[in-house]
């Protein structure tokens, strides 16, 4: 069985066959799918995702959609329509920062533009594309409800606010030196209001 | 001092935690209404309070509450609505980050009224670990007995679970939302039924946002008539405003609800002015969906009395010279900004959120995000601006859920009274070449 997802994804068996959540995650998993009531385990679908991504190197391949689906029972196409339909799941690999910054009208007058375009110089990269290191991807996002501390920025969990350009290095020198993958299920997240 | 109903503890070390909250008076609506209410009377107190709904379209609660169908044996639900996508809204986060127990304290106190066994509350997932404050804090409260079985030996049992978004604006649309927590995409339903019917799981559904809900646990301690003297006519209480923009204190404020705009701009207690001193241009008083007013409009209204924050005193003059209170996310614009170019980011905006359902919302916010680009750019035609409000109207009322009208009215205020700056832009072209129109970060830094 081979299927094609989004023209550039290819579907390989080996590679479905070697995604399975490590024992901590599939805790997690289950605790999730006990929230709700008896044969209404698809409302898991969209915080197992967030574990999914978390787990397999921050984005959906297809083998990873279809391990979700294996395990909460439903068709890949569902699947792959939910996850297609939310922003936050990535349908194509990123760096290991995916830097979000806030570009809607409270952050635009505060120089969201600034900000972006301090990024793209800095790590030699535009919108929308990854560092060859692999480590950063700078993406454009809309309103992330820290209009009263903006511009900013989202890294994993983190909100970073009220950006200054010192303040942006200091974050890149960070997350360079750290090294790491970062995630919306991340626990050190920064609470910074 | 103005009058404190939500915030008036966030500043105690500590408060997030069920211990010092309690020491502040926490839970106290739970032990009043398990102990010694019927769940009717919990709804009378709420709708004796005149409590609005927080959430953007202002519902009065109460008889939200009274239209929730009770079959025999079918389970009912109380669903939070901790979405908050709305650009320029940020105060359930506020209020969720720092004193996550009032807001589970309200989930509880609601839900025994509601006759709810299990309730959710979805939130956005950028929010996540805004989620794992709240997953705490639950933890807390199963622990000292106010969740879980029998509850504070009422015969009450409930649950409560958090459950995170994938990153929609449309999940905040009610019944999208619940589309959404059953694990679908977020496409709002045709309606009716509504939730009160057919919500969750088909079964009947309160929706609320995370402010109304933490709101019910005043009500109760108080009294439903007590807090119906807070605040100005049928907008009672209290309401928590995002002030955001260009002043110099952003941040979220809890107001008495009548609180003239003009203090609220200038006063030190709230946004303390406008940065630089520079002059006020226009603002968008309640989230982005609402329209915008020239400062001459928002401080007073077309009558020439003052502005105030209220659900009336907002709309005051429709949609001609007036606006509304929405989700309360209040963004001031100084004389700097490009009223254009900031309508551009909110059509741009609500192109990305269409949940692309119904054509005039799908194809019309494409149509104007075009547009506007081509007019932000330099390319625009002296039609254009007549084309725009052409595809505004043609959306508003024709679609079916109000993400169409929110991203219709934004764009009929801004041409409505800045026309000139359209003209301006389509005229003359050059003039605005290379010209910035708002404060770079270093401007501010300077501020
Ligand atoms: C496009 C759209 C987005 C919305 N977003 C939110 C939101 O983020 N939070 C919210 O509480 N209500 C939001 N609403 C309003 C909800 O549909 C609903 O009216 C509200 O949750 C009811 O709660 P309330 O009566 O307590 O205000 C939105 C509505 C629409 C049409
Ligand atoms: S109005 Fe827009 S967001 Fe609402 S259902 Fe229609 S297409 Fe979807
Ligand atoms: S506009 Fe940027 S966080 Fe709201």
């Amino acid at each position: 069985m081979s299927s094609q997802v989004k023209g550039t994804q290819v579907f390989n068996d080996a590679k479905r066959a070697g995604t399975v959540f490590s024992d901590e995650a599939m805790q997690t998993v289950q605790k999730i799918i006990k929230r709700y009531p008896e044969g209404k385990h698809k409302s898991a679908l969209l915080p197992v995702l967030h574990v999914a991504q978390a787990e397999f190197g921050g984005w959906l391949s297809p083998e990873t959609m279809d391990y979700v689906a294996s395990i909460l029972k439903i068709q890949p196409i569902e699947v792959y329509e939910v996850a297609s339909f939310y922003s936050m799941y990535n349908l194509k690999p990123v760096g290991k920062c995916l830097l979000e910054v806030c570009r809607t009208s409270s952050c635009w007058v505060r120089g969201a533009e600034d900000i972006v375009n301090y990024l793209e110089k800095k790590l030699g990269v535009k919108e929308g594309e990854t560092t060859p290191d692999g480590m950063f991807t700078i993406k454009t996002v809309e309103c992330l409800g820290s209009c009263g501390t903006a511009p900013m920025l989202q890294c994993g969990a983190s909100f970073h606010e009220n950006l200054t350009f010192e303040k942006v290095d200091t974050i890149i020198e960070q997350y360079r030196s750290q090294g790491k993958q970062r995630s919306y299920t991340d626990l050190d997240y920064k609470n910074t209001l | 001092m103005a009058k404190k109903l939500l915030l008036q503890h966030v500043n105690v070390p500590g408060i997030e935690t069920l211990e010092v909250y309690r020491q502040h008076g926490g839970y106290a609506s739970v032990e009043k209404a398990l102990k010694t209410m019927a769940p009717n009377d919990v709804v009378e107190e709420v709708k004796k309070s005149g409590l609005r709904g927080r959430g953007g379209a202002g519902f009065p609660t109460g008889m939200k509450w009274s239209f929730l169908a009770k079959p025999e044996g079918v389970a009912r639900y109380l669903v939070c609505n901790a979405d908050e996508s709305e650009p320029g809204t940020f105060k359930d986060r506020y209020l969720m980050e720092k004193t996550p127990h009032s807001l589970i304290e309200g989930m509880i106190t609601s839900s025994f009224a509601l006759g709810a066994r299990t309730s959710y509350i979805y939130i956005r997932g950028e929010y996540f670990y805004v989620s794992r404050i709240l997953e705490k804090a639950i933890e807390e409260a199963y622990a000292a007995g106010y969740l879980g079985e029998n509850i504070l030996g009422s015969g009450f049992s409930h649950d409560c679970y958090v459950q995170v978004g994938g990153g929609a604006y449309i999940c905040g649309e009610e019944t999208a939302l619940l589309e959404s927590l059953e694990g679908k995409r977020g496409n709002p339903r045709i309606k009716p039924p509504f939730p009160a019917i057919a919500g969750l799981y088909g079964c009947p559904t309160v929706v609320n946002n995370v402010e109304t809900i933490a709101a019910v646990c005043p009500i109760i301690n108080m009294g439903g008539d007590e807090y119906a003297k807070i605040g100005i006519g049928r907008s009672t209480g209290t309401k928590l405003i995002s002030a955001s923009g260009h002043i110099n204190k952003p941040g979220v404020y809890e107001i008495e609800l009548g609180l003239p705009v003009e203090e609220f701009i200038y006063s030190e207690e709230y946004c303390g002015g406008i940065i630089n001193g520079r002059q006020l241009k226009a603002v968008v008083p309640g989230g982005s969906s609402v329209p915008v007013l020239p400062a001459h409009l928002i401080l007073k209204t077309d009558k020439g009395e003052p502005r105030l924050m209220s659900y009336e005193s907002l709309s005051d003059g429709g949609f001609a010279t007036g606006s509304m209170l929405g989700s309360g996310g209040f963004i001031v614009y100084d004389e700097t900004t490009s009223i254009v170019k900031n309508l551009y980011t909110f059509a741009r905006f609500y192109h990305h959120e269409s949940c692309g359902q119904c054509s005039p919302c799908r194809e019309g916010t494409g149509w104007m995000e075009k547009i506007l680009h081509r007019i932000v750019e330099g390319h625009g035609k002296p039609s254009d601006i007549d084309l725009l409000w052409d595809v505004q109207r043609k959306i508003e009322g024709n679609t079916i859920c109000p993400l169409g009208d929110a991203a219709a009215w934004p764009v009929a205020a801004a041409i409505r009274h800045f026309r000139a700056e359209f003209e301006e832009y389509i005229n003359h072209p050059e003039r605005i070449k290379d010209v910035k129109h708002y404060y770079s970060v270093h401007q501010l830094a300077e501020a």
